[in-house]
């Protein structure tokens, strides 16, 4: 569980490396499928709780396939739209963070920023 | 356990209902849906497969009101029944907080209701957790078919079966026309929020 002081300090790891850097939106949530923080850049719609729920479940059923064929998790989790794509990255044991993103931004880039963010967070945590 | 947010203020409570395919678990929820749709500002999510059994889950989130300076937000899952999807009901059991279990009261479902309590308790049991230490509610699902005629378990049968060492509330209920559907939801929300209190400072 965060204290108010992680909190504000993973919204604004959040912000500045993704929101900023043009990304649609973000959502944190942990594995119980609840969304802990959410951003966006100002013109988003999304239900986020059913987006949370939704997105735990597709993790975790992820999670258990590798576990089947002997992977200890599959590192990148990535779904490419039309318009957007959706990024997947597990930040701490219990915790995952999705990031959607237009196409004007590479998948390249998005994954240089998250792993910047989850690194932080995990710095937030253990400090 | 129950998500609290000490800086949005908002506490999310996890709720399971679970038990054998087809006892009424995704009826549950619809009417709940429907009942309070003008109060419910999420949709509801069903994964359905295409002849409209439960695939993954379904999810249902509403706002209570406050607690403590907490918003408080109740989430509601239902399992898919079905036995061969095992795996699943046990990922949807992750970081539960209160569980309702759905029992079907036709003769026929008699063993598949047991095996599912039993089934559910070893699934718990994966995540570290005791069903003997969650809130828990039971429902009988289905009674209005005893006057149809139909062949149904007596509820003091299903009380041995079911309940005769858990000893938590239960509920005979009509999923379907909606008898029981809230009584049920408020004992088991009332039972979480009061396993959670303290961990709202
Ligand atoms: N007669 C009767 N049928 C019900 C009741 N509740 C659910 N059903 C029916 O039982 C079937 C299975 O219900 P469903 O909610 O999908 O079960 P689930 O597999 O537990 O999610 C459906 O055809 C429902 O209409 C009830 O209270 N009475
Ligand atoms: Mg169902």
């Amino acid at each position: 569980m965060f204290n108010q002081e992680q909190l504000n300090a993973i919204d604004t790891i959040i912000k500045s490396h993704l929101i900023d850097s043009g990304v649609e939106n973000v959502i944190y949530i942990d594995l119980a499928g609840n969304s802990i923080t959410q951003h966006d850049n100002g013109n988003s719609t999304l239900d986020y709780m059913a987006f949370a729920a939704l997105a735990a479940g597709n993790f975790a059923a992820v999670d258990a396939m590798a576990k089947l064929i002997g992977e200890s998790e599959f590192s990148l989790l990535f779904h490419k739209g039309e318009k957007s794509s959706i990024h997947f990255s597990k930040v701490t044991e219990d915790t995952i963070l999705i990031t959607m993103f237009p196409k004007t931004i590479s998948l390249g880039i998005v994954r240089l920023k998250v792993a910047k963010v989850v690194t932080e967070i995990n710095e937030i945590c253990s400090a | 356990m129950a998500l609290v947010n000490v800086k949005t203020k908002e506490v999310k409570v996890k709720i399971v209902y679970y038990g054998p395919g087809r006892g009424g678990k995704t009826t549950n929820l619809e009417y709940i849906n429907n009942t309070y749709r003008n109060q419910i500002k999420s949709e509801m999510v069903s994964l359905k497969t295409q002849d409209d059994r439960t695939l993954f889950f379904d999810f249902l989130p509403f706002d209570i009101g406050r607690i403590k300076g907490f918003k408080v937000i109740i989430q509601l899952y239902t399992v898919p029944g079905q036995v061969k999807y095992n795996a699943t009901r046990r990922l949807v059991l992750k970081g539960v907080d209160g569980i309702v279990f759905v029992a079907d009261i036709q003769k026929f479902q008699r063993k598949r209701n047991i095996e599912s309590l039993n089934q559910l308790y070893e699934n718990l049991k994966t995540h570290n957790l005791d069903l003997f230490e969650l809130p828990l509610v039971m429902q009988y699902n289905k009674v209005d078919l005893a006057n149809k005629g139909e062949d149904v378990i007596p509820t003091k049968i299903l009380q041995q079966d079911l309940n005769s060492v858990l000893r938590v509330p239960a509920f005979e209920a009509s999923a379907l026309g909606g008898g029981n559907v809230m009584k049920t939801l408020k004992k088991i929300i009332s039972m979480t929020l009061a396993s959670i209190q303290d961990q709202l400072f």
